[in-house]
């Protein structure tokens, strides 16, 4: 398939696999099973420069965009998702900062998160919010010269792990979603802790922790925007990072499918390899159309956010809503046709299954996002622009 | 601080096939690599300007496609790189070799350290290090397995031997061969691609190093490689049985026999 990426793209493209193909590779069984961040990585990746790619030339970066993100996350998730989306998270937590912050707040944070010597996170979900994320309950009280921000933060990737967090509370409690806010929060401020660190089913090489807020003093100078536009700052962003986690889910139904397929070639049953049997060549047929047809809406979404346009909610949703499906079915049949060897710790595809079935809850669960698929199909009545 | 490194282009593979006509190796299809030793020769050379400051130069003998490999070179951080290029340089030997070299390192001017890999996969030699330094009239340190300091014009660094290893203090400018125990090379950096494309590569020729056409290449070659063949494989050797007194007497037996005891 010609996906049209230019020569940047496709060298982000290659050097993200062979950093993953040399340095992941290695130790993504272990990372796994110890739930160890992995931090001897993300300093590859940072000296690769493959935090620059979408950050603009003017704060050390590349200029490339959401696309050039998702390349890498793909094919960082084609073999450890766990690492692909430490990675990712790390542009989820400064795109708000990066579209809404002033020139001052991106001079002072970009260059280093460019260089990957500061890593960052988004902290919106808490006990009470999930999908529905108006009804969060952290606040942000104002104060002379700042704020005062009280309440936890829960399942955030990249927590104590990030030196910079992308923090919603609310300045304005009697108005919901509309009192809501956005802080930069540095990791070491007074009255900011880390609380527990989650076990997970999949993707357990990235970190997931609670942050905790006791009267946590931030400056003025951290909020980004006007208060009152967080909530509306936080949907914009999360159209605009779904296409990665939408990646992710390519890259690892990508993996699956290429294990799948190597395994079926040399496994020999009846006295033939499985690819010669018809049912498994259809399976393998099949998962590689999913694959394919995923990739390509993930491409097109990444290219609407990166085209300027002003409202991408529906493109966005689609493409991770099919990615992650896929991701889940593929990894699921690829499990299938290794059998019992796929079953066990022995072969990635066990692992890849469980990593898959994050995709179709984070980031918006796929019904939260099928629903705002209708809304937007209610609005223009079925039409397309 | 001012860093050169050499290096050589080799086949990208260990399973090179011989000629058996010409005795050559068989390089055709075969992508060259940067000498893999040679990788921590260049790894250490950025990592010591990213330590002190100054600019890595790299260097490499050899045809026209080798200025890839010093491109690659770029990408993973060196500053500058140089191809010696000539026809006359063909069939060289380490001796030819090493005068080559020395001529391009002098040319470049001041530096303070040149650094070799400990050996090639092709040659296995490890001799153009020690016959550069000498050449050169620097000190020399081969085996080089961590730079721990270099201040005052003068480098101390710890050398691999068979007991375990040596701190050498040497003064500077100095020549360094490296082990693959010094570090882990890095991978190459998006910037480093970038400026790698758009790197100008000067080709030197003996004319340009001032050097005679006969002190370099096969001319200048002080050995011949008369033979080069793959090993007949060794038949396999006789298993004795029986109980360990039959087999100890078996073997005692044998080495007598053949006079060996």
């Amino acid at each position: 398939m010609e996906y049209f990426l230019t020569e940047q793209q496709k060298t982000i493209k290659s050097l993200a696999r062979r950093v993953a193909e040399e340095r992941i590779l290695p130790v993504r069984a272990e990372l796994d099973e110890k739930e160890e961040f992995p931090r001897a990585i993300i300093k590859d990746l940072a000296a690769a420069d493959l935090f620059r790619v979408f950050i603009p030339a003017e704060y050390d970066g590349l200029g490339g965009g959401t696309l050039d993100l998702v390349l890498v996350v793909e094919e960082l998730s084609r073999v450890c998702s766990g690492v692909a989306v430490s990675y990712a998270a790390s542009g989820l937590g400064c795109f708000t900062l990066m579209d809404f912050g002033t020139e001052e707040q991106k001079k002072k944070y970009l260059p280093d998160i460019a260089a990957g010597k500061k890593l960052t996170a988004f902290a919106l979900t808490e006990s009470t919010a999930g999908s529905d994320a108006s009804a969060i309950r952290t606040t942000a009280e104002k104060v002379s010269g700042g704020y005062v921000l009280n309440g936890t933060k829960q399942f955030i990737t990249n927590g104590g792990e990030a030196e910079l967090y992308t923090v919603i509370a609310l300045t304005d409690k009697t108005k919901g979603a509309r009192g809501a806010s956005t802080f930069i929060v540095e990791k070491g401020t007074e009255g900011f802790t880390f609380g527990k660190k989650e076990k997970k089913m999949g993707i357990r090489s990235s970190a997931t922790r609670e942050l905790v807020f006791r009267n946590c003093f931030v400056p003025e100078a951290n909020r980004i925007g006007k208060e009152g536009m967080g909530f509306i700052m936080t949907m914009k962003l999360l159209d605009r990072s779904r296409p990665g986690i939408g990646a992710q889910a390519v890259g690892l139904a990508q993996g699956a499918l290429e294990a799948a397929l190597e395994y079926a070639g040399t496994r020999v049953q009846f006295g033939h390899p499985l690819t010669a049997l018809p049912v498994v060549q259809d399976m393998l047929a099949e998962m590689a159309i999913q694959v394919e047809a995923a990739r390509l809406m993930v491409y097109a979404a990444a290219r609407t956010a990166d085209s300027g346009a002003r409202s991408y909610t529906e493109e966005s949703a689609m493409a991770k809503v099919f990615a992650s499906d896929v991701a889940m079915k593929v990894t699921t049949d690829a499990v299938q046709i290794c059998g019992g060897a796929g079953y066990m710790k022995d072969y990635p595809v066990e692992k890849m299954m469980r990593d898959a079935k994050i995709t179709q809850i984070y980031e918006g669960s796929n019904q939260v996002l099928r629903n705002a698929v209708f809304f937007d199909l209610r609005k223009r009545k079925g039409q397309r622009a | 601080m001012n860093i050169i490194v050499c290096l050589k282009q080799v086949p990208g593979t260990t399973e090179v096939k011989i000629d058996p006509n010409t005795n050559t190796l068989v390089r055709q299809g075969v992508k060259g690599i940067i000498n893999p030793l040679d990788t921590y020769a260049l790894e250490e050379g950025v990592r010591l300007k990213e330590r002190f400051g100054g600019e890595v130069t790299v260097i490499s003998m050899g045809p026209p496609q080798a200025a890839e490999m010093l491109r690659e070179a770029i990408s993973l951080g060196a500053d500058k790189a140089v191809l010696l290029s000539d026809s006359a340089f063909a069939g060289a030997d380490t001796l030819a070799t090493a005068l080559t070299l020395a001529a391009a390192i002098k040319k470049l001017g001041a530096c303070d350290m040149v650094i070799c890999g400990r050996q090639t996969i092709d040659g296995d030699t490890g001799q153009v290090g020690p016959e550069l330094a000498e050449m050169l009239e620097v000190a020399f340190v081969a085996y080089v397995s961590k730079v721990e300091e270099v201040a005052n014009g003068l480098m101390r660094v710890r050398r691999m031997i068979e007991e375990g290893h040596e701190v050498i203090e040497a003064s500077l400018p100095a020549l360094i061969t490296v082990v693959k125990e010094i570090n882990v090379p890095r991978l190459p950096s998006l910037r480093g691609i970038a400026k790698s494309k758009g790197a100008v590569i000067p080709v030197w020729t003996a004319r340009d190093l001032g050097i005679d056409p006969n002190a370099v290449g096969l001319a200048g070659s002080a050995t011949r490689v008369v033979k080069v063949f793959t090993p007949q494989r060794v038949s396999k050797g006789e298993v004795l049985s029986g109980d360990l007194a039959a087999q100890v007497d078996t073997v005692v037996s044998k080495l007598k026999s053949a006079g060996l005891i």
